[in-house]
């Protein structure tokens, strides 16, 4: 047997609490806080009249003072110039975290920025010297859900996974501890699968009817590090107790369980198909987060192998209502909003909300939409990529990136369009 | 053609007085004003009455600026000015209030830096120091300037050849220096082993590095000469001053300052070349800022800096007598009032009245400024040329 990732916690000692680092940003900065969050490279500010980049962000273009900067993306590539390395710090979070190393990187498109650095980075070597420290600067959110720019060397692809900066940016499933609630489904499955083989240390799956579907509770059983438990997100009691029972050992809650119908407001009759699919995908969530948000909360600090993360599976319909599924879109929109509320009670804490907003998956509930449509295999592959990079809203595939840009862009225009019919 | 600047002819600065620094104090910001403006007032021998300016600058007097001062000190000056610029601050005060006087805005304005230090105070300054700060450096590890300086300073090193021991010269001078300065904060003696095994705060910045931020204040008074000789006081000259913000924001990394775009201004209308000063009074916020002052004001060549302090002594009897009070380094940073604190010592050195540190027949004074960390550079310089009167 492999060890752990993260060595046994010693239940004498105290359980630490977090220390958020600094929350505080202006309005403007909140520029990088929409990149990040997305998992978008670097955006900085343009000025629409003189072209200037700018950094730090600010109200006018600090070359002609043009009120008119758009944020855009840039090329994260630059150089190094300095670092320094804190020994001390002011605040608590990087207090109980030190040393920190951070530098001065002048980007090729002009603007110098300070940044955090990776440990793979090396110092820039004595002036006069042929070599440059090339390094790429990439967007993040910290511990406190801010935007903070991190620099790697420009050749390294991915963080190291056990740099301390990934450890705080991230929320990777390695070593963690992680439940999801349904595996009945092919994207529960797609999902274990994906957690295990991004080293998750154990992952605890939810069955609501385990005597109906025993074929997949089977598929899963002798995989090592999965553990089948009964989970019905309809019954209060149900939640409550496998809270009670794994609140204390859970470092990421995977909320994946969702009634799927195809229904128009008109296509039939009646409220039982639309009150099914709020039952879980609303009410499910809430009393979820009500038996696990506390625990969790508590546990963000709780060692090197900590508390860190909550996902939700959405979907792109909560956006903008997708007729031919009307109640279903309705119930995502419902959880989107509380999801939002969960976040606003995580984020204080230091735990990360994930929402994963996929177009189509290609399963039953979908046999009518034409494709493309989002594999269960991409789905789950995607949603550990986002965990990993610690972003805030995934949409994931073809479908669910176009959607949001024509939202991003109108989303008057997109419900006239699907007023038309088609996705 | 545009009219030549104005000199400063005629323009007197009088009565150096400093309120003694403390570590921490539970007094306000306001306490401490009050005590240099009673101190002033005391060693000029003048009536509250005949102050009609005053120009204050303090970290932490909010929610109050100037303003309140007046009803909380029964003033009714027809002249203020509130000079938010932390270790540029004293020499801004002096430059504003000497055209307020040769003008006849005003008679006597005392110029006053004041600043208290609770515990908590300089943590708490940091988050919300700039908009810059708070977006762009404070999540960066929460260093405060240490962060900011230790970037510097590292550029400086690897693009000049600084070494760490060439830092520790200015320190390990100024700690001698301190030692003849009863107010200063640091007089233990120091050697620049001590200096090199110093504890690394942001590295290369290392303890020794930083200054202490304290509670006190540094005030002087300025008035036309006349007023002065017609009072009996003694004065200095001032002969020339110079600021200049954000210069040079077109490097990427700080390697000087505004000092250097203004400084033949500055000894032109001194009528002076640099090498005739006596005493020269940086502000030493971090000892890389000192070699830049050096640089930037003609003492030596960009990037000259660490040979110009291996090749010189910076005692106040050594070759380039230096930040004889002992410096915000070991005299402590009293907030704001450390960008007076090269000013008062300045003034007492050309004045006579500088005591055990008293450099012979100083007759030529420069002091500098340098203030505010706004993201990756402290943004206002400025610097002025005294002269002691006959």
């Amino acid at each position: 047997m492999t060890p752990p990732v993260f060595p046994r916690k010693n239940p004498v000692l105290r359980t630490q609490r977090m220390n958020l680092p600094p929350m505080g940003r202006g309005r403007v900065a909140h520029g990088l806080t929409r990149a990040a969050a997305v998992g978008d490279h670097l955006e900085l500010q343009v000025c629409e009249e003189c072209g200037a980049v700018q950094y730090p962000p600010r109200d006018a273009c600090g070359t002609c003072l043009s009120p008119e900067l758009d944020w855009r993306k840039q090329s994260p590539c630059g150089e190094l110039l300095s670092v320094a390395t804190l020994h001390h710090s002011n605040h608590l979070y990087f207090r109980e975290r030190l040393p920190w190393r951070i530098g001065v990187v002048r980007l090729d498109t002009g603007p110098t920025v300070i940044a955090f650095l990776t440990e793979s980075v090396v110092p820039p070597r004595a002036a006069g010297g042929a070599e440059r420290t090339r390094v790429q600067v990439l967007l993040r959110l910290d511990r406190a859900g801010q935007a903070v720019l991190v620099a790697q060397p420009i050749e390294e692809l991915n963080m190291n996974l056990k740099d301390k900066l990934q450890m705080e940016t991230g929320c990777s499933p390695r070593g963690r501890k992680i439940l999801v609630t349904d595996g009945k489904t092919a994207v529960g499955q797609a999902i274990v699968h994906a957690l295990l083989d991004a080293g998750a240390d154990t992952v605890w799956v939810g069955f609501s009817e385990p005597w109906k579907r025993g074929e997949e509770i089977a598929r899963l059983r002798d995989v090592p590090g999965v553990e089948a438990v009964a989970l019905d997100l309809t019954d209060a009691r149900s939640v409550a107790a496998l809270g009670g029972e794994l609140g204390g050992k859970v470092d990421i809650v995977v909320s994946n369980a969702e009634v799927h119908r195809t229904e128009s407001i008109s296509s039939r009759p009646g409220t039982d198909s639309a009150r099914a699919e709020m039952e879980v995908n609303y009410f499910g969530l809430l009393r979820l987060a009500q038996a696990f948000g506390p625990a969790l909360k508590g546990r963000a600090a709780d060692g090197p192998g900590h508390a860190v993360a909550w996902v939700n599976l959405l979907s792109v319909f909560a956006l903008s209502n997708l007729p031919s599924q009307g109640t279903f879109s309705a119930s995502k929109a419902a959880a989107w909003s509380l999801s939002q509320g969960l976040r606003a009670e995580m984020l204080p804490h230091g735990i990360r909300v994930l929402n994963v907003f996929p177009g189509p998956i290609d399963d039953e509930w979908n046999q009518n939409v034409p494709p493309p449509k989002l594999s269960a295999g991409a789905l789950a592959g995607a949603m550990v990529r986002a965990l990993t990079d610690g972003v805030e809203d995934l949409y994931p595939g073809e479908v669910a990136q176009e959607w949001f840009a024509r939202w991003k862009d109108n989303h008057k225009a997109l419900e006239r369009e699907l007023v038309a019919g088609g996705l | 053609m545009m009219p030549r600047r104005t000199g400063y002819e005629g323009v007197a600065l009088v009565a150096p007085f400093t309120v003694p620094y403390e570590r921490y104090s539970i007094r306000n910001a306001q306490w401490f004003a009050a005590q240099a403006l009673r101190g002033l007032l005391k060693e000029a021998r003048l009536d509250k009455s005949q102050v009609d300016g005053i120009s204050l600058s303090s970290f932490l007097l909010r929610p109050d600026t100037v303003v309140g001062l007046t009803q909380q000190l029964g003033l009714s000056p027809r002249w203020m000015d509130d000079v938010p610029t932390g270790g540029a601050s004293g020499v801004m005060a002096l430059r504003r209030a000497a055209r307020a006087v040769q003008c006849g805005d005003a008679n006597i304005i005392a110029c006053i830096g004041a600043d208290t230090n609770h515990v908590e105070s300089f943590r708490q300054g940091l988050a919300n120091f700039s908009s810059f700060a708070r977006d762009a450096t404070y999540p960066y590890g929460a260093g405060g300037p240490n962060s900011m300086f230790a970037l510097i300073t590292d550029n400086y090193m690897r693009q000049f050849g600084a070494t760490r021991a060439d830092f520790g010269r200015i320190a390990v001078s100024q700690r001698a220096n301190a030692a003849l300065n009863p107010n200063a904060m640091l007089r233990k003696p120091m050697s620049l082993d001590d200096y090199l095994r110093a504890r690394p705060i942001a590295d290369p910045i290392h303890l020794l590095d930083c200054v202490m931020p304290c509670a006190g204040a540094e005030a002087f008074l300025v008035m036309r000469e006349e007023r002065a000789e017609a009072l009996s006081l003694p004065h200095v000259k001032l002969r020339g001053a110079i600021e200049r913000h954000n210069a040079y924001a077109e490097d990427p990394v700080m390697i000087r300052g505004g000092w250097l775009r203004d400084r033949d201004e500055l000894y032109a209308q001194a009528g002076i070349s640099p090498d005739r000063l006596d005493v020269i009074h940086t502000y030493d916020d971090y000892p890389v800022i000192v070699l830049m002052q050096f640089e930037g004001l003609g003492l030596c060549e960009l990037g000259g800096g660490p040979e110009f302090v291996r090749e010189n002594t910076l005692t106040h009897d050594g070759t380039v007598p230096h930040n004889t009070s002992g410096g915000q380094l070991s005299a402590g940073q009293a907030g704001a009032a450390g960008g007076f604190l090269g000013l008062t010592e300045t003034m007492r050195q050309l004045l006579g009245t500088a005591g055990e540190r008293q450099v012979k027949d100083a007759r030529w004074g420069l002091a500098s400024g340098f203030g505010i960390v706004n993201f990756d550079r402290c943004v206002c310089t400025g610097a002025v040329v005294l002269e002691s009167a006959p």
